[in-house]
């Protein structure tokens, strides 16, 4: 990876930290996603604490035990957990139970359509649901790291050891096999439906061009990857896991397959999570030391949210119009920022 | 200051050759009246007859990092399993992963040794094997699964020692030492054993790489007279007894110590291991060794499962402190010579 030298110029950074609404949750955090005007932040167990624009903090018990995946599509919340449970979460705060592993094994992955069907997993197991239809499921080679569901169609991939498997429940014997040597954890389609990335257990991500499954691989990371976040229109696929906020180019026909990554918003630090804005060139990073900073993927300008002295950022996202920042650290304590 | 870091948990990986009583131990450990909560990953559900609601069923996968390299393989469950269990942090004091009776130890130390994630948080306890003192001595020379589990042990509690007798027991024990002199071995019945003696041990912790020492020789220090009642029954090599344990070779499976009162050379030494555990690492279980090197006043320890290593200087040597260095390799077919050559060529002359 290339050194990143500021501009000479450059004046010291632009802070909007006064601006922030400052949360106490009082819990670890894992994750947060906006239910409607509501951020709701995922617990690392039992609860989930809703946090509305007044920053006033109300919680739901939503499992019995660690919450192990959490998945959302703005509308409702899809979480699995060690009671072997799968829930979902509307925006009114109402829990509904989707699904009970018989033998209450742990619920490792989740995934949600945007038509509302859903999917998890279990050991090898992936499970899907759609509306009244009949559960169905596909057992793959090792136990699941992710899942995640194509932009368009009914089509499931499903991250497990030495590759994914692409699988549209709706059709039998569909099931399709892309081998990759390791252990593939997180995975993501790009919203063109064109690639397929997964995070691999090794400090590096894995890609196949879903056209001709040609690879595509993406190196050079000092820690592992565990957020990646697609930047508006799918242009960029923005990373955690270095000093450096890592965007893969997505742009073109061939990905980033012969191309290097831009590397902002460098730290001294790790990046922990990344989320980018949903309409505007502009993406949101956490770092391991605490720090929140909002970047322009244009040219790289940083607006500092929040200082370093703390926990790793845990938990970052974007409400649906982008107007709203919310975020937490691993023990609980974060922010809300109004743009 | 928040920077801080809580404790890590301590995980002891509980092995054994089917039947040798794995279960007993666990179920012992559990219902123990101690005060502590224990999580436990566990291959087969039901066995345990304790209620615990963090019994944790895994399914021993295994996979090879860097592209297919054996002794780089880890269990990508465990590291599934640390990270759910994370989540759940001051609900347990530790960790007790149980595996199959025919899994080889290494992946799961090899786990701890490379997952960034699972060592910020959780440290290898150790490796305890349990052994059955009527069928080990059949088991290794059939089942090179039973020899890796006694070899890779930190501590062996030699069970069913009732059911054997003491000819036969001195035999079981003769076998273990000669493929590894340096686990803490315990004799029991029902896996009755002080959880001291299993639990917290600290084995690979490179602040306690001091037990470098055979156990059968810190054994004597103050168990001597049980040891001489075992010698007046045990005419067979109570006169060469000290090194006379070599009696029962193993053919492919030993230790080999190293020792040296003069200096080495740093810059010769690190290389030569480094290259020793890269080409030699599918035969070298464990390594230990804690080092003095020339104009260097700091003793310096290392450890190693397979190809991995880590090292560091550990503290000052102390006044009237002799400057030792000494070296531990238990393995399979160790070319020894090579080992004992190379080792030599790193003292400065």
């Amino acid at each position: 990876m290339k050194e990143f030298t500021p501009p000479a110029d450059s004046a010291s950074i632009v802070s909007v930290t006064e601006r922030v609404k400052p949360l106490a949750l009082g819990m670890v955090v894992t994750s947060v996603h906006f239910l409607g005007p509501r951020a709701a932040f995922v617990g690392g167990e039992e609860t989930v604490a809703f946090v509305d624009g007044q920053g006033e903090i109300s919680k739901v018990a939503v499992h019995s035990g660690g919450i192990l995946s959490a998945a959302s599509d703005g509308k409702r919340l899809v979480m699995g957990g060690d009671d072997g449970k799968v829930v979902s979460l509307d925006a009114k705060g109402e829990v509904t139970l989707l699904a009970t592993d018989p033998k209450r094994r742990w619920i490792d992955a989740v995934a949600l359509h945007p038509d509302g069907a859903y999917a998890w997993s279990a050991g090898k197991t992936a499970f899907f649901k759609s509306g009244k239809s009949e559960e169905k499921s596909l057992e793959v080679p090792s136990t699941v790291g992710g899942l995640a569901f194509a932009p368009k169609g009914q089509r499931l991939a499903i991250a497990h050891y030495n590759g994914a498997t692409l699988w549209f429940p709706n059709m039998a014997g569909s099931a399709e096999f892309l081998p990759w040597a390791g252990s593939h954890l997180g995975v993501t389609f790009s919203p063109d439906n064109k690639f397929l990335v997964t995070t691999m257990h090794e400090s590096a991500l894995h890609g196949w061009r879903l056209a001709d499954n040609r690879h595509m691989r993406m190196t050079g990371y000092p820690g592992r990857v565990r957020s990646m976040s697609w930047s508006a229109g799918g242009k960029a696929l923005a990373t955690s896991g270095a000093d450096t906020v890592i965007l893969w180019p997505f742009a073109s026909k061939d990905g980033p397959m012969g191309k290097e990554p831009a590397m902002l918003a460098p730290l001294q630090a790790r990046v922990s999570v990344v989320a980018c804005h949903p309409r505007n060139d502009i993406f949101a990073a956490g770092y391991s030391d605490g720090t929140v900073l909002m970047v322009r993927l244009e040219d790289g300008a940083e607006i500092l949210v929040r200082r370093n002295g703390t926990p790793p950022v845990a938990a970052l996202a974007w409400n649906a119009k982008g107007t709203l920042l919310a975020f937490a650290d691993e023990n609980g304590d974060g922010g809300l920022l109004e743009l | 200051m928040s920077e801080a870091t809580a404790p890590k948990i301590p995980v002891t990986v509980l092995t054994g050759y089917l039947g040798a009583g794995k279960t007993t131990l666990l179920n012992r450990i559990l219902s123990e009246n101690h005060g502590k909560k224990y999580a436990v990953i566990v291959n087969e559900f039901g066995e345990i007859g304790i209620d615990n609601d963090l019994i944790i069923g895994a399914d021993e996968e295994v996979f090879e990092m860097n592209n297919g390299c054996i002794c780089c393989t880890v269990r990508g469950d465990l590291v599934r399993i640390m990270e759910g269990l994370m989540k759940r942090k001051g609900k347990f004091d530790a960790i007790i992963v149980e595996t199959t009776g025919l899994a080889d130890p290494a992946p799961v130390a090899q786990t701890f040794f490379v997952d960034e994630d699972v060592q910020k948080n959780a440290r290898l306890d150790a490796v305890v094997t349990v052994a059955d003192a009527k069928w080990l001595s059949d088991r290794l020379k059939d089942a090179p699964e039973a020899k890796n589990q006694i070899a890779f042990a930190d501590v062996i509690v030699l069970n069913k020692t009732d059911l054997v007798t003491k000819g036969e027991l001195a035999e079981v024990e003769a076998r273990i030492r000669a493929i590894n002199p340096y686990a803490k071995l315990h004799r029991t019945e029902r896996c009755s054993v002080a959880l001291a003696d299993v639990l917290d041990r600290g084995a690979f912790d490179l602040d306690r790489i001091l037990d470098i020492e055979p156990d059968f020789l810190n054994a004597d220090d103050h168990d001597h007279d049980h040891d001489h009642h075992h010698h007046g029954h045990d005419h067979h090599h109570d006169h060469d007894h000290g090194h006379g344990l070599k009696h029962y070779h193993d053919e492919d499976m030993q230790s080999l110590s190293l020792k040296t009162d003069k200096p080495l050379d740093p810059n010769v030494f690190m290389p030569w291991l480094q290259n020793l555990v890269q080409v030699e690492g599918g035969k070298i279980l464990r390594s230990k060794g804690i080092l003095a090197f020339h104009d260097d006043d700091d003793r310096y320890v290392f450890q190693g499962v397979h190809m991995m290593l880590e090292g560091n200087h550990q503290r000052k040597w102390k006044d009237g402190e002799p400057r030792e260095s000494r070296l531990v390799f238990i393995g399979r077919e160790l070319p020894q010579d090579l080992i004992r050559q190379g080792f030599e060529s790193c003292i400065v002359s």
